[in-house]
């Protein structure tokens, strides 16, 4: 058999037509994880064992007729989670050698879901990048082009799905590292409300932004996961206690020719920007002809202050950053200096091992905005332009349902080529920061290739825990498209 | 906006993080040109708005106050650099 490519929804139904089992399943993804890794170099660790012992109990499950419709299905999750006996390094030396204690909420909940969890995927260190490329593990390749990044920071989980290894992966973003990724590889990432899926168990980053979110071909599959991932956890105090909702019932429901009849999409003029590469603007104009041949229709938006999303995300994050990473000590857990005189050193040196570069910058970004005299003036202030921002962004959703366009404003870029030049590299999240700062729900899609026939995105952003409509726009799309199922050659 | 070496080296003695005169360097250089971006935001008029820290201003919820998880000490401790009778061991700090 070969699982390559296949959606959920597929495999799903082979399963069921006894077409393949979970253990053939299973096999077959570990091989092509092992044949895709010299290459792609999407995955830290390999559980190969467990996964054969998870693929044996999924088809038991299936056997006995009640097995809930992820059953069987290979997945992978950004090592950012924390699996309970398999390794989460963070794509850091830091945690070189951590093995998690318990399992993330979303992993736990996957679980239960029944899929088989075959390792944990590649990343920027600690989720900070916007490449994959700064990870402890070497930097992870963009299956469209092996010269290209995968975009970041959840680029292994990305690239898996994109190079065809498992059908499904998890991944986290602070300020896009689910779409941004997804929109450079070609496939759907969905960035989820803030709140709608816990953060227990996510080693953090910037706790007011963090999202865990499900990356795969199709929407639908995406809102397959969610199902399974969202949930309230008393573990997270800023997880929402909503009643649960299935997020397929818009996508199960039968629409004619126009199922996106009366639907209006809001297009802000702030993304008519300079930096946009011909081939993104071309590729979005494409898809909102197409969303409007679906009885959708357009209209000119604002967003004023979009132009300020970088600058406040990079006071906010960093800031969060520099308190959340500062229990890596060497004490209770992680990497430890070998050579040190006293306490002070002890944490010094552990802390300028354990850390890449871009890690260290942000924990001094976020350290000087936090420090006495510079406080107001910078972290308060970036925090009273959040609200500005949220509040245009309540503004806009009055006057339209879902606001599009690019997800990032180029193609996958060669690695190494913004590595040295961190400005440049934060200006690849320039559309997708502000979801993460009002904390509203987004994700990308496929939506075109560029002549040098690279992956491009379109972001589609709905208002808070409107997800089953993002999800069915977003899937209506795909139903007039072929772009998800294009495949790197 | 423009670092000095003393001042990125007050920063790193903040976050507990040892860089050499090269890695001082760099980081002052970076950055300046990071806080040139951050910068835009002192033109934007603030004056009235209330801090936005969070996604959603909701309270946070209260949950009863019972013993509900096992004794996870060793479990957790298994994963620290040095232990000795149940205790995380560091350098000595009073003498």
């Amino acid at each position: 058999m070969s699982g390559a490519f296949g959606s959920i929804v597929e495999l799903a139904a082979g399963l069921r037509a006894r077409e393949w089992s979970c253990v053939e399943l299973a096999t077959d993804t570990l091989a092509r994880l092992r044949d895709s890794q010299a290459a792609v170099n999407a995955f830290i660790s390999v559980d190969e064992e467990g996964a054969l012992a998870q693929a044996r109990a999924a088809d038991a499950r299936l056997g006995a007729g009640d097995a809930p419709v992820l059953t069987g299905i290979p997945i992978a999750h950004k090592d950012v989670l924390m699996t309970r006996g398999l390794r989460t390094t963070c794509a850091s030396r830091m945690l070189e050698r951590f093995v998690a204690p318990y399992d993330a909420h979303v992993v736990a909940r996957l679980r239960e879901a029944g899929t088989v969890l075959v390792g944990k995927t590649n990343m920027d260190e600690f989720a900070m990048g916007s490449s994959s490329e700064t990870s402890y593990f070497g930097p992870v390749r963009n299956p469209w082009s092996a010269e290209c990044v995968p975009g970041g920071s959840s680029g292994g989980s990305a690239a898996a799905v994109a190079a065809g290894i498992v059908p499904a992966t998890t991944g986290t973003d602070t300020g896009g590292s689910i779409r941004q990724p997804a929109a450079l590889t070609g496939i759907c990432g969905l960035k989820p409300t803030y709140g709608l899926c816990s953060r227990y168990g996510l080693v953090a980053f910037a706790s007011s932004l963090d999202t865990p979110g499900p990356f795969a071909h199709t929407a639908h599959d995406c809102a397959l996961l969610l199902n399974a991932m969202a949930g309230h956890d008393e573990r997270d105090s800023t997880s929402v206690s909503r009643t649960a909702e299935d997020y397929a019932r818009l996508i199960d429901a039968n629409a004619g020719t126009k199922p996106l009849d009366g639907l209006r999409i809001g297009i802000p003029r702030e993304f008519a920007d300079d930096a946009l590469e011909p081939d993104v603007v071309a590729s979005v104009e494409e898809a909102l002809a197409a969303l409007r041949s679906l009885g959708a229709s357009t209209l000119d938006i604002t967003l004023p202050r979009l132009s300020y999303c970088v600058p406040v995300y990079y006071v906010v994050a960093p800031a969060e950053a520099s308190s959340n990473l500062s229990r890596f000590d060497g004490v209770r857990y992680g990497h430890r200096a070998a050579e040190y005189d006293d306490l002070f050193e002890m944490y010094c040196r552990t802390r300028a091992e354990g850390f890449g570069a871009e890690v260290k910058r942000r924990i001094l970004v976020g350290t000087y905005v936090l420090s006495q005299g510079y406080y107001d003036a910078y972290y308060l202030k970036a925090q009273q332009v959040r609200r500005l921002i949220a509040e245009d962004f309540t503004r806009a959703f009055a006057q339209c349902d879902v606001i599009a366009g690019p997800t990032a404003p180029t193609c996958a870029f060669t690695i190494g080529a913004k590595a040295n030049d961190p400005v440049q590299m934060y200006l690849n999240d320039i559309f997708t920061i502000a979801a993460n700062l009002t904390g509203m729900p987004a994700m990308s899609v496929p939506c075109g290739l560029s002549k040098q026939g690279l992956p491009i995105g379109l972001q589609l952003q709905a208002n808070y825990f409107d997800e089953a409509r993002l999800l069915n726009v977003a899937h209506r799309f795909q139903q007039a498209t072929d772009w998800h199922s294009r495949r790197p050659s | 906006m423009s670092f000095s070496s003393d001042d990125i080296a007050r920063l790193a003695r903040l976050a507990r993080i040892r860089l050499d005169a090269v890695e001082t360097n760099d980081v002052r250089e970076k950055l300046d040109a990071i806080f040139s971006l951050i910068d835009a935001l002192q033109a934007i008029d603030t004056a009235g708005v209330a801090p936005m820290a969070h996604a959603q201003d909701v309270m946070l919820p209260l949950r009863d106050d019972i013993v509900t998880r096992e004794d996870c000490r060793a479990r957790f401790q298994a994963q620290a650099p040095e232990v000795a009778d149940g205790l995380y061991i560091v350098p000595r700090v009073v003498e």
